[in-house]
C-alpha cells in the first residue's frame, strides 16, 4: 500500500512538470514578456523605458531559460523559468501585482473557499443519491419519466441563471438571507445559505441522472435478482445492496473533485462577494494579473492529482475485491 | 443607384458551411449502411427526438441566415466614380430580414411592448419629468394610448393566423417530400405561431422590449443564435482530428506511443478547465491586441478572436473523447476482424482507417451531440469570467452580462435577462433530449 502510495506521487511528478512546462510556455513564450508590458502599460505610446521598468519590477528581465551571462549554477537558476515555474514547486508563488504575497493570501482565502465548497458537496452528493435512489425505486413509472424530464430540464439552465434568480427571489423578494457578503465564524451561517443551496440545486439535476443510470446499471446485474429471489425487499435491495455496489463508480466521480474544493467556485464566489480562492481567479483574470493565474492553475494541476490518488486509495477501501500493488 | 453588395466569408462562415457539408455527405454515407440506417430510424421514430430536432433546425437556419455575410455597397458618389464603395460594417442576411428590428432603436431601456421609455426624463419645453414616448414601439397608436390592449390582442391573432396559413403551406410543401411525423408537424406548427406573433406585434412594438442602447432585445437574441451554434459545432470540429487520431494511435500502437499520448491528456485534464481557458484566452488577448493589423475590419477580430475561443475550447476538452477512444480501440484490436486483416499484411494506417474508424463513429457521433449543450452554457460562463468572445460579438453569454448591471436597478430590468436565458434554454434543453435519443439509439450496450 504505502509502495504503491509512493509509486503514485513519484508518476505525479512528470505531470507537474508538464503542466508546469506548458504554463511557462503559454505565459512567457506565446507572448515575451515585452508583448505583456506593452499590454498592460498600453499598446501605443509607450516608451522602450518603460518597457525595461516594468519587466525589472516582476523580474521578467531575465533570459527565459539559459543565462548565458551568468556563470556555474546561476546559468539555470537566474531565468525566468526557474524564478516563476519551478519556485512553485517548494509554494514560493512570488507576488501579486499588488505587491501582495500570493502564497499568504491564498492560505487567508482557502476558509471562505471550504466554507461554500464542502456544504454544497456534501449535500449536493446526499440529495443526488437520494433522488437517484428515489426515482429508481419508482422505475418505469410515469414517476420516474417526470423526474428524468425534470432533470434534464434543470440540466439545461444555465447556471448563471440559478444565482441570479436565486439572489432574486430569496433575497430581494422574501428578504430571507443578506443577498451577498461573507463573515467568519456562526454569524456567517446566514451569508452561506443561499450559494450552498444555489450549489446544490445547480448540480441536482445532472447529478441525479448520473446516478440513476448507475442504478440502473447495477440493479440489473445476477445478485440482485438472487436477492429478489430470497425474498428480501425492494428496499433492503436497493439501499444494502445495490447502493453498496454502486459505490465504485460514484466514488470515482465524488473523490477525484474533493482536492479541487479547495479552489471554490468561481461564479457563486464573485455573485456573492466571497472572499475566497474562486473570486481571487476571477478578479486575476479581469486584471490580467498573471502571476495569480498561473498560481492558481498550478495548485488546480496538483489538487487535481492528489484527487486522483485518493479516488484509487478509497477503491481498496470499499471493494475488496481492489488491491493496489 | 445601390449597386450589388460585396459577399464576405469570414472564417467562422467558411468552416460552418464545410461542417454543414460534412454532415450531409456523411448522412448520405450513412444510407447506405444498414445498421446506421437502422439507428437513424430509431431516432426517427421517438416524438421527443423528432420535435428537437425540429427546434434545433429552425435554430440552424437562423444560425445559417445570420452566416452569409455581406459588405452594403455605398451610394455610388461622382467623385469615387472609378472603384465601387463597399460600407465598412459587415451585415448578414439575416440583419437584411430584420432590418426594421436594427434599425429602430429607441434612446435607452424599454419594456416590452411598452410605448414609454423606461426611465423618466425631463422634456425640453415642460417642467416635470415624465415618461417619454418611445420613437418607434406604439408610435402608430398615435395619442389613442387606451387602444394600446386592444391594438396588441388584434395583432396576436393576426400573427397565429398567419402563422397558421404559413405552417399549411410549409407542411404541405414537407408532405411532398417525405413524412413529417406528428411530433414535427406540431412542433412546427407551435414555431410558426410563435413566430407569426413575433413579426405581427414586432411592427409595432418591441416584444422583448429595448437594452441600455435601445438596441431591440429580440433582434439580440436572434444574433446571439449564430454565436452559440458557432461554438457549441466548430470547437468539437476542432477536438475530433486530434481526439480521433491520438485516440486511436494509443490504443492501436501501444507501447511507448500509448505512454507518450497518455501522458499529454492527463497532463492537460490535470489543469483545472476553467483556468487553462483563461490562461490561453488571456495570452489570445495578448497576440491580437499587439498585432491590429491582422485584422481589416472589426468584424475580422471579432471573427478571429471566436474561432481562437472555439480553439482554446477545443483543446481543452478533446482528452475524454480521446480516452474514451483509446479504450475502445484496445477492444476493437484484439478481434477477429482486425486479427484477419493484418493476417492478409494489411497496413496499420489501412487498419486503423477501415476497419477500426468505422467501429467508433458512434463514439464519435455521440460526444458530438453531447458536448454542444455544454459548450452553449459554457460560453455564458466564459463570458462573464471574462474570457469569453469579444465585447462587441452579440451572444447569450455579452447579453447576461449587459443585464446583470441593471438587476440592482427599481423597477428591474429584467427583459434582456429572461429572453437570453430563454433562448438559451430552449436551444439546451432541445440539444440535451436529441442527444439523449442519440445516444441511446446508437450506443451498442444500450441496445435493447
Amino acid at each position: 500500500m504505502l509502495a504503491y502510495i509512493v509509486r503514485r506521487l513519484l508518476y505525479a511528478i512528470p505531470i507537474l512538470i508538464g503542466v508546469n512546462l506548458i504554463t511557462f510556455a503559454l505565459f512567457f513564450v506565446v507572448n515575451t514578456p515585452d508583448d505583456m508590458a506593452r499590454m498592460q502599460l498600453g499598446v501605443k505610446r509607450v516608451t522602450p523605458e518603460a518597457i525595461q521598468k516594468w519587466k525589472a519590477e516582476r523580474g521578467y528581465d531575465r533570459p527565459l531559460i539559459w543565462n548565458a551571462q551568468a556563470s556555474g549554477a546561476d546559468r539555470l537558476t537566474a531565468t525566468i523559468f526557474f524564478d516563476k515555474s519551478v519556485r512553485m514547486f517548494a509554494g514560493d508563488f512570488g507576488r501579486a501585482d499588488d505587491g501582495r504575497d500570493i502564497a499568504r493570501e491564498i492560505s487567508l482565502r482557502m476558509g471562505p473557499s471550504l466554507a461554500i465548497a464542502v456544504p454544497t458537496f456534501v449535500l449536493g452528493l446526499l440529495a443526488a443519491i437520494s433522488f437517484a435512489l428515489l426515482l429508481v425505486f419508482f422505475r418505469a413509472t410515469a414517476l420516474d419519466f417526470a423526474g428524468v424530464v425534470l432533470c434534464v430540464a434543470m440540466m439545461s439552465i444555465s447556471g448563471l441563471f440559478y444565482i441570479i434568480g436565486g439572489q432574486w427571489l430569496v433575497s430581494k423578494m422574501w428578504h430571507l438571507v443578506p443577498i451577498s457578503g461573507y463573515a467568519g465564524g456562526f454569524e456567517g451561517t446566514r451569508f452561506l445559505f443561499l450559494p450552498v443551496l444555489i450549489g446544490v440545486i445547480g448540480g441536482i439535476g445532472g447529478a441525479t441522472r448520473w446516478y440513476r443510470t448507475i442504478f440502473l446499471e447495477e440493479i440489473s446485474r445476477d445478485y440482485v435478482r438472487t436477492a429478489r429471489a430470497k425474498g428480501l425487499a425492494e428496499r433492503v435491495v436497493l439501499f444494502r445492496h445495490v447502493l453498496g455496489n454502486a459505490m465504485i463508480p460514484i466514488l470515482t466521480g465524488a473523490v477525484v473533485v474533493i482536492p479541487s474544493l479547495f479552489m471554490g467556485s468561481l461564479l457563486t464566489e464573485s455573485f456573492f462577494g466571497i472572499p475566497g480562492l474562486g473570486s481571487y481567479t476571477i478578479d486575476a483574470i479581469n486584471a490580467q494579473d498573471f502571476a495569480v493565474v498561473r498560481a492558481m492553475v498550478f495548485i488546480g494541476s496538483v489538487l487535481y492529482i492528489v484527487g486522483l490518488l485518493a479516488t484509487d486509495i478509497s477503491y481498496t477501501l470499499v471493494d475488496p475485491r481492489v488491491r493496489l500493488q | 443607384m445601390m449597386g450589388l453588395p460585396q459577399p464576405v466569408l469570414l472564417w467562422s462562415d467558411a468552416l460552418l458551411f464545410m461542417l454543414i457539408a460534412a454532415v450531409v455527405a456523411l448522412a448520405w454515407w450513412a444510407r447506405q449502411q444498414e445498421p446506421l440506417r437502422a439507428a437513424w430510424a430509431e431516432v426517427g421514430r421517438s416524438p421527443v427526438a423528432m420535435a428537437s430536432a425540429t427546434i434545433l433546425a429552425v435554430f440552424l437556419l437562423i444560425g445559417l441566415l445570420d452566416s452569409l455575410h455581406y459588405r452594403a455597397r455605398l451610394a455610388d458618389s461622382p467623385a469615387t466614380s472609378a472603384a465601387p464603395q463597399y460600407s465598412v460594417e459587415v451585415s448578414s442576411a439575416l440583419d437584411a430580414l430584420l432590418t426594421k428590428l436594427r434599425t429602430r432603436s429607441e434612446k435607452t431601456y424599454s419594456a416590452p411592448l411598452a410605448t414609454h421609455l423606461y426611465a423618466k426624463e425631463t422634456a425640453e419645453n415642460s417642467p416635470q419629468r415624465d415618461f417619454p414616448r418611445l420613437k418607434y414601439g406604439g408610435a402608430h397608436l398615435g395619442e389613442q394610448l387606451a387602444r394600446q390592449d386592444a391594438d396588441i390582442a388584434v395583432r396576436t391573432l393576426r400573427g397565429v393566423a398567419a402563422g397558421v396559413l404559413c405552417w399549411l403551406l410549409l407542411h404541405g410543401l414537407m408532405r411532398l417530400i417525405g413524412r413529417p411525423t406528428p411530433a414535427m408537424s406540431l412542433t412546427l406548427l407551435l414555431i410558426a405561431m410563435l413566430g407569426g406573433i413575433a413579426v405581427s406585434l414586432s411592427a409595432g412594438y418591441h416584444v422583448f422590449g429595448t437594452d441600455k442602447v435601445g438596441q431591440d432585445v429580440l433582434y439580440l437574441s436572434l444574433k446571439s443564435v449564430r454565436t452559440a451554434l458557432l461554438i457549441g459545432t466548430l470547437t468539437t470540429l476542432v477536438m475530433l482530428p486530434v481526439a480521433v487520431l491520438l485516440g486511436i494511435l494509443a490504443g492501436y500502437a501501444g507501447g511507448w506511443i500509448d505512454d507518450a499520448i497518455q501522458y499529454i491528456y492527463t497532463t492537460l485534464n490535470s489543469i483545472p478547465g476553467v483556468l487553462l481557458i483563461a490562461a490561453a484566452v488571456l495570452m489570445m488577448q495578448v497576440v491580437i491586441d499587439t498585432h491590429p493589423d491582422w485584422f481589416a475590419t472589426a468584424a475580422e477580430r471579432a471573427d478571429a478572436r471566436l474561432l481562437a475561443l472555439c480553439l482554446i475550447l477545443g483543446m481543452t476538452s478533446w482528452t475524454g473523447v480521446a480516452r474514451l477512444l483509446r479504450g475502445e480501440t484496445l477492444k476493437l484490436r484484439e478481434l477477429e476482424f482486425v486479427q484477419a486483416a493484418r493476417a492478409f499484411g494489411v497496413s496499420d494506417w489501412a487498419i486503423m482507417r477501415r476497419h477500426i474508424l468505422p467501429n467508433l463513429m458512434h463514439i464519435v457521433l455521440i460526444a458530438l451531440v453531447m458536448d454542444f449543450s455544454g459548450l452553449v452554457l459554457a460560453e455564458a460562463v466564459l463570458s462573464y469570467v471574462g474570457v469569453g468572445v469579444d465585447p462587441s460579438t452579440t451572444s447569450f453569454g455579452t447579453m447576461i452580462n449587459a443585464a446583470r448591471m441593471e438587476l440592482a436597478r427599481e423597477p428591474m430590468v429584467w427583459w434582456s435577462l429572461v429572453a437570453a436565458f430563454g433562448f438559451m434554454f430552449t436551444l439546451v434543453l432541445a440539444a440535451n433530449l436529441f442527444a439523449d435519443v442519440v445516444r441511446d439509439a446508437f450506443d451498442p450496450r444500450r441496445a435493447r
